[in-house]
């Protein structure tokens, strides 16, 4: 098939993803405000000394931004799947890889791309300021996108397994530790004022990395899970 | 003269000759882990840095390496099973995830174990201690999606995706972990031994590493015996007549 | 032409057949009937290709449908026994989405026109789909079959939950694309409504 339809085909399903996200606004806000209240509720466990809100600040907004993209896995595939749209989109004259990536792009832009526009208002929450909270963002907009493609793998190999929900947070994690490394080590570096440039690009190396294998491995999974 | 290797992929065929080879590999593994554990423990010179507590690299040295060979061997055989759609490379899949596991958790353990007079605590992050913790978790991860699935073909297939995910993972993270552990200046005394290591301890080093290989598939074999007839004495229901075609009209 | 040669299919334990060996010809529909958890629709997954036979395989104009893949894909229609509609979507939202991803896409009026044809009327297209009845949302997944140019059309159970008028328009939709040369595989509970010299049985044993 030509690439005309299959840039149709990719388009058709990130245009139905966002009507589906605009019609079920609350689904999409979800995970933001779990962000926001997980990134709240450090320092009252911590204490609001500012010295160590600063110490602790990137790696608690990476790893609640890592928990939010967590949580809004389930939501990929799996309404496709029990609806029987998931059959459909496995039997259709392009390669699967490519409309998974469109999938996983729509996910992002509902799930990842708010709380990268968000991350530097809760910055400030841990007394980062200047060219830190520039680094958190733009090390999120790298980042999160890698974790949606390599969480999707996840999603697809759960789809219909018993205790999913929990499942794929095994299996995922351990797969997030290079971007959360990457990630927080960015904005640290930034603000030990060594700058975070070296993570940043070791994160644009994941984010392509993740781009090319992860839609093949997620197709494989889904074609498993629909057997 | 020549043999028939393919025969041996199938699994019935693959059982007993399994049967034949593991009490081989097994009696040369004991053999070889006592005269390990005897040169490591009380032939090696004690170490003039951290004295004798060093000999658990003896033990810890050869699971760290066996760890990450058998999660890539894992891998080698689930991607096997998917090009080949082979059942009894499935098999050997699910029947080294174990071993690989317990070995992560014997690295880890004796890691701990060194690190409490070396470096005064149970566990430090230290790069690679961090990443076989990491290991330790995919083992689980391939271990828990296997059970979690009813359906075997799916359980083989799902558990294979994920293993093949986790091989390119490994040096990643290794990778990233060593990067983040030099950003903040972590433990200095690292467990390789390096340069300077005598020719009895590397030998001693070597032995265990045999050892562990050779009871790996002695162990290996064994489970994938196992795997086999619990696999194929399930029922399969097939006492009906195929199919009935009726009224072939032609136009 | 489609083809199967010597398929077997087993779910778990249980094999549900072995060494069937099927035809279809252009211009002819093939009506897989049997009872409840004989494997109707596992043949029928088998044939879309989403489920791979334990043994054998099928043959689309000679060739292997798993070295087809997106080929194979292009010459078919697959509408299994989940509708696929989306319940936050209108019918024609849902049509149009179905048919775009499909590599059919087509215009508003021809949805609108498919709709109609299988009796929703103007007012329910713009209902949010999780209003209509099950008829009614299994009527929108139908009226796929109007816009679509395949050649091969594989249905589950299409008729579930379809009124008789509705049950006669389908008939006369599957009438007038096997007359076109169209091949079509159908599980059914129902007769089928065809001319017999257009019409072959496949019966599964449970």
């Amino acid at each position: 098939m030509n690439r005309s339809s299959m840039w149709e085909a990719v388009s058709g399903i990130v245009k139905r993803d966002l009507l589906l996200a605009m019609r079920r606004r609350s689904d999409a806000a979800m995970s933001v405000f779990f962000l926001v209240i997980v990134a709240s509720l450090f320092p009252l466990g911590v204490g609001p000394e500012p010295a160590v809100l600063r110490t602790i600040g990137p790696g608690v907004l990476w790893v609640a931004a890592l928990l939010a993209c967590l949580l809004s896995l389930s939501r990929v595939f799996t309404a496709d799947y029990v609806d029987g749209s998931l059959e459909q989109m496995v039997l259709v004259p392009q390669p699967l890889a490519v409309l998974v990536a469109g999938k996983v792009f729509a996910h992002w832009l509902i799930s990842g791309l708010p709380v990268v526009l968000l991350s530097p208002l809760l910055g400030l929450q841990f007394g980062l300021d200047g060219e830190p909270l520039g680094v958190l963002a733009l090390s999120l907009l790298l980042g999160t996108p890698t974790l949606s493609m390599i969480g999707a793998i996840g999603a697809a190999l759960v789809l219909g397994v018993r205790g999913s929900g929990l499942l794929v947070a095994l299996l995922v994690l351990p797969l997030y530790v290079p971007v959360l490394i990457f990630g927080a080590g960015a904005v640290t570096g930034s603000m030990a004022g060594v700058g975070g440039e070296a993570n940043l690009s070791l994160l644009g190396a994941c984010l392509v990395l993740s781009l090319f294998l992860a839609p093949w491995a997620t197709a494989a999974a889904l074609r498993i899970a629909l057997e | 003269m020549s043999v028939n290797w393919s025969k041996y992929s199938a699994p019935m065929a693959f059982y007993p000759l399994a049967g034949r080879l593991i009490p081989w590999f097994a009696v040369v593994a004991v053999v070889l882990m006592g005269v390990g554990l005897y040169m490591g423990f009380f032939v090696a010179p004690t170490d003039f840095q951290q004295g004798e507590s060093y000999r658990i690299i003896f033990v810890h040295v050869p699971a760290a390496w066996m760890s990450m060979f058998l999660y890539v061997v894992m891998a080698i055989w689930a991607g096997v099973g998917m090009g080949l759609n082979a059942r009894l490379s499935f098999m050997m899949a699910q029947a080294i995830a174990p071993t690989g596991a317990m070995f992560t958790f014997l690295a880890l353990l004796t890691g701990a174990m060194w690190g409490k007079p070396t470096w005064g605590a149970w566990w430090v992050w230290d790069a690679r201690l961090t990443s076989e913790l990491i290991l330790l978790f995919q083992y689980a991860g391939v271990m828990l999606l296997r059970t979690s699935i009813d359906d075997m073909r799916r359980a083989d297939r799902s558990s294979a995706v994920f293993s093949l995910v986790g091989v390119v993972n490994v040096p990643i993270i290794y990778f990233s972990v060593q990067w983040w552990n030099t950003l903040h200046q972590g433990a200095s005394v690292s467990m390789s031994t390096g340069s300077k290591m005598a020719a009895t301890m590397l030998m001693a080093m070597l032995i265990m590493t045999v050892a562990f290989w050779l009871y790996s598939i002695a162990v290996i074999l064994a489970r994938v015996r196992c795997i086999v007839v619990e696999r194929d004495s399930l029922p399969v229901w097939d006492e009906k007549p195929a199919v009935i075609q009726e009224a072939v009209e032609a136009r | 032409m489609l083809q199967a040669v010597g398929l077997s299919c087993r779910r778990g334990e249980r094999r549900l057949f072995s060494d069937l060996n099927v035809k279809v010809e252009p211009g002819t529909l093939l009506a897989v009937v049997g009872e409840n958890g004989s494997g109707k629709t596992s043949l029928l997954r088998i044939f879309s290709s989403l489920l791979p036979p334990e043994e054998g395989s099928v043959l689309w104009d000679g060739q292997d449908i798993h070295q087809l893949k997106e080929l194979y894909a292009g010459q078919l229609t697959y509408l299994g026994h989940l509708n696929g509609i989306k319940d936050d979507l209108t019918p024609l939202e849902n049509l149009m989405s179905a048919t775009s991803l499909a590599g059919e896409p087509c215009s508003n009026n021809g949805a609108k026109e498919a709709l109609e044809a299988i009796g929703l009327k103007r007012p329910i297209h713009h209902l949010p789909s999780k209003v209509l009845s099950q008829g009614q949302k299994r009527r929108v997944t139908l009226a796929r079959l109007w816009l679509s140019t395949r050649p091969l059309w594989l249905l589950d159970e299409p008729f579930t939950s379809l009124d008789a008028a509705s049950t006669n328009v389908v008939t006369q939709r599957l009438l007038a694309h096997v007359q076109r040369g169209g091949l079509a595989v159908l599980v059914t509970h129902q007769e089928v409504a065809l001319p017999a010299e257009r019409l072959q049985h496949l019966r599964l044993v449970g």
